[in-house]
């Protein structure tokens, strides 16, 4: 029998079976040199050799989601929240399909994650096997980067080049596909190299050249804006420390997109709160009328720019961004820096400070002058019916939600699901700090809010971890409330309910002649019970006077809720830059009916 | 089709990591952004480090042609992305294989140019030749032009390679 056969001859070598551990026990042991402490995953026969090195050791925890994109969204709120590589584990075939929307997700959004996925053994690759899919063929248009091991050599330098792949630069996500046989067969185990990447060195520090001719460009400005996105958030708390700095020594207004929020603090009187499609009136029209124009870390996405040929006309345009292939993408700059946003604000901190030209204060004051007149427009006015059984506005609801987690003094974390729901959420709950909101900017994912509040909450078990949903988007991952159970995870899902999708509700009614063509859900679940089903709290306010007592139960509980707001139906989120338009082209809400004239002239007048 | 004044033709040369998927990352990239690819060359080059060299002749306006760079240099295998139409003079050269078929006067007429082109017969029948042409991709072009009325009936061309003139390296 060949047992006896080869018994001797491993006899023969003790040593080299003292170090050769199985390919999943060298995994774990390089996941944990990386400083993983959580994986979010679900098994699957060709993990299993995976799942059972879990089982057998306590410095890694796993949380069992319902389903593999929930995996993702998972990992994603975690990294987003802490500034960590969240990791995911899936098995092969349909655990890697159903990862790819979490992984392009991740992807647009520079989300650093590293997704394990398993695959067929190596002898099947290719042979339409069992739960087998080119996983790589098919993640490599949805990850930064992605990697096959196909031999056992390979598999902890592959580990930890993918961590150190996933966070350096422009994060992302990172795939490795593990074949079975890789993960039973024994492996040597290699540490982190010390050594630098031999092809892939993003570079980080700015060049002081280009920063000087920034500097120069903004002290020369009459009507300057800082317009700042996602990088500042993802460069870190120093980036956002710089920033404030920055902002207060220049006294120049500044502004964010959706991913930049909390950057800079919303109730700080230079900030104009967000820019673009949604964004406020004054935000947009100082960013139309300004005469240079200081980006950091943010990609002048199409929700920004709207018109791309009439987007900001006339201004002097600086880009910071670690990711070269961002500059000059879509909008062509002046003055282009690639380097970290952190250290590029450092570096303009700085060079403000050796630059002997001084800032025109005469012409910044006219300027600020021009931007509370756009203010006093009050473009996020509305009006809410106080009186007892008044229809809630989805507004007001947001608006209490931060009111009430405020006064409650407790660190608070929101996430979103896609839609209505999502700008308002932008709009009216206030950040004043990095890392606390968690939205799906670049991919607009219908089901991302739920999974990434709970993500959150295994990252900050004491936080309050709040998803702000729509109840069509919720229903899209609303099985992760059984993980919520199963974990004790006390997430707060807050559905602004008006049964229609309300965002494609709302185009239909401006560009579509109100044919409300299938965004109406006929036969929504009754939230309250659904809740209860999955050992939740169940919530409902149908009416003004409820809302604060659902809110402040809500918060009260120690388990996870839903909170099912039923909202104005017919209510719009404005300001709005329809697609294709200018930034002095918005739409305001109802309340500005009477002076909706006035827009394009005040537009109109500063170019 | 109307010429756009404002595209140019641009022959990038990219140093990657030989490693299996490169070539499909370059040209998914260059599929799923929407980039032309006129030609494309690959093989491995420098013995020992494990490298290859990808040609790419692509078309675009000065700031698509940046954008291809840029994209192309953060890929992680990528180690260096030269544009050598506008880093410097370069050669850049394709070599064919045509076969032409047919008799009489225009035989003769197809090996007359041929010499003039200075391609060589690598192969001959009574009723055919497989000339062998290596050259910039408009002498090819060229030579196939006269070739088309005197019987050209198959051509397989490399695509471009090419490297700056000089000590310039890449």
């Amino acid at each position: 029998m060949s047992q006896t056969q080869t018994a001797p001859a491993t006899a023969a070598q003790p040593e080299m079976q003292a170090e050769l551990q199985s390919g999943s026990e060298v995994l774990l042991r390089a996941l944990k040199e990386q400083g993983v402490e959580v994986i979010f995953g679900y098994p699957g026969g060709a993990v299993l050799p995976i799942y059972d090195a879990i089982f057998q050791q306590n410095a890694i925890r796993h949380i069992l989601v319902r389903h593999e994109q929930a995996a993702v969204h998972a990992a994603e709120g975690y990294a987003r929240s802490t500034g960590r590589v969240g990791c995911v584990l899936v098995t092969s075939g349909p655990g890697a399909t159903n990862a790819v929307t979490g992984l392009v997700d991740a992807l647009m959004d520079s989300i650093p994650l590293v997704c394990l996925t398993g695959q067929v053994a190596t002898h099947l690759i290719g042979n339409d096997a069992f739960q087998e899919a080119d996983t790589t063929g098919i993640t490599r248009p949805a990850t930064k980067h992605n990697y096959l091991v196909k031999r056992s050599e390979d598999l902890a330098r592959v580990v930890h080049e993918a961590f150190y792949v996933a966070r350096s630069g422009r994060p992302g996500p990172v795939v490795i596909d593990l074949p079975k046989d890789i993960l039973i067969n024994k492996a040597p185990y290699a540490s982190a190299p010390v050594a630098p990447h031999r092809s892939y060195r993003p570079q980080t520090a700015p060049d002081m050249g280009q920063i000087g001719k920034a500097v120069a460009a903004l002290k020369s400005a009459k009507r300057p804006i800082i317009y700042t996105g996602g990088g500042v958030i993802n460069s870190g708390q120093g980036a956002s420390d710089a920033l404030i700095k920055f902002v207060r020594k220049t006294g120049f207004p500044i502004t964010s997109t959706l991913m930049g929020l909390g950057a800079y603090p919303s109730n700080d009187t230079q900030f104009l709160g967000m820019l673009g499609m949604h964004g406020t009136y004054e935000a947009n029209l100082a960013m139309h009328g300004c005469d240079v124009m200081l980006n950091i870390g943010a990609r002048f996405d199409d929700r920004v720019t709207g018109r791309l040929n009439a987007f900001s006309p006339g201004s002097r345009k600086i880009h910071i961004d670690i990711d070269r292939s961002s500059i000059n993408k879509n909008v062509a700059v002046e003055i282009p820096v690639v380097g970290d946003a952190g250290l590029s604000i450092e570096a303009l901190l700085e060079a403000w400070d050796n630059e002997p030209r001084q800032v025109d204060t005469a012409a910044l004051s006219t300027w600020w002058s021009q931007i509370e007149a756009w203010r006093g427009i009050d473009c996020l006015k509305y009006t809410q019916i106080q009186t007892k059984g008044g229809i809630i506005k989805p507004q007001y609801a947001v608006q209490r939600l931060y009111d009430i987690t405020r006064e409650s003094g407790r660190e608070t974390f929101i996430s979103t699901e896609v839609g209505q729901h999502q700008m308002w959420a932008a709009q009216y709950f206030r950040f004043d700090q990095p890392k606390r909101w968690m939205t799906s900017g670049g991919l607009g994912t219908m089901g991302y809010g739920l999974p990434a509040a709970m993500g959150v909450q295994v990252a900050h078990p004491a936080a309050l971890c709040i998803d702000i949903a729509g109840e069509a988007s919720i229903l899209m991952n609303i099985q992760e409330m059984s993980t919520l159970a199963q974990y004790r995870l006390p997430v707060k899902v807050f559905i602004l309910n008006n049964q229609y999708m309300g965002m494609v509700r709302q185009w239909q009614e401006l560009l579509h002649g109100s044919r409300y063509s299938e965004s109406y859900t006929e036969a929504l679940p009754d939230f309250v019970k659904l809740a209860e089903s999955f050992h939740g709290v169940g919530l409902r306010a149908t009416s003004v006077d409820q809302l604060d007592d659902v809110i402040r139960e809500m918060i009260a509980s120690d388990r996870p809720v839903i909170a099912d707001i039923c909202v104005d139906q017919k209510e719009n989120c404005f300001p709005m830059i329809p697609s294709g338009a200018a930034h002095n082209d918005m739409i305001l809400g109802a309340e500005h009916a009477a002076r909706a004239p006035g827009v394009t002239d005040a537009g109109m007048a500063l170019v | 089709m109307p010429i756009d004044p404002s595209l140019r033709s641009a022959t990038i040369s990219v140093l990657v990591e030989n490693e299996p998927g490169i070539l499909a990352r370059v040209v998914g990239l260059f599929a799923g952004r929407g980039y032309n690819i006129d030609s494309l060359t690959v093989a491995p080059v420098e013995d020992g480090r494990n490298r290859s060299r990808i040609n790419i002749v692509t078309s675009g306006t000065d700031m698509i042609i940046q954008q291809i760079k840029a994209q192309l240099d953060r890929l992680v295998p990528v180690h260096r992305v030269a544009d050598l139409s506008t880093e410097g003079p370069h050669i850049a050269r394709e070599m064919a294989l045509i076969k032409v078929i047919g008799s009489g006067e225009q035989r003769i007429e197809a090996l007359r140019l041929a010499e003039a082109f200075r391609a060589r017969v690598v192969d001959a029948t009574t009723g055919s030749f497989i000339f062998e042409m290596t050259g910039a991709t408009e002498k090819l072009d060229a030579f196939l032009d006269l070739m088309r009325p005197l019987g050209l009936a198959e051509v397989s061309r490399t695509g471009v390679a090419a490297i700056a003139r000089g000590v310039r390296i890449i």
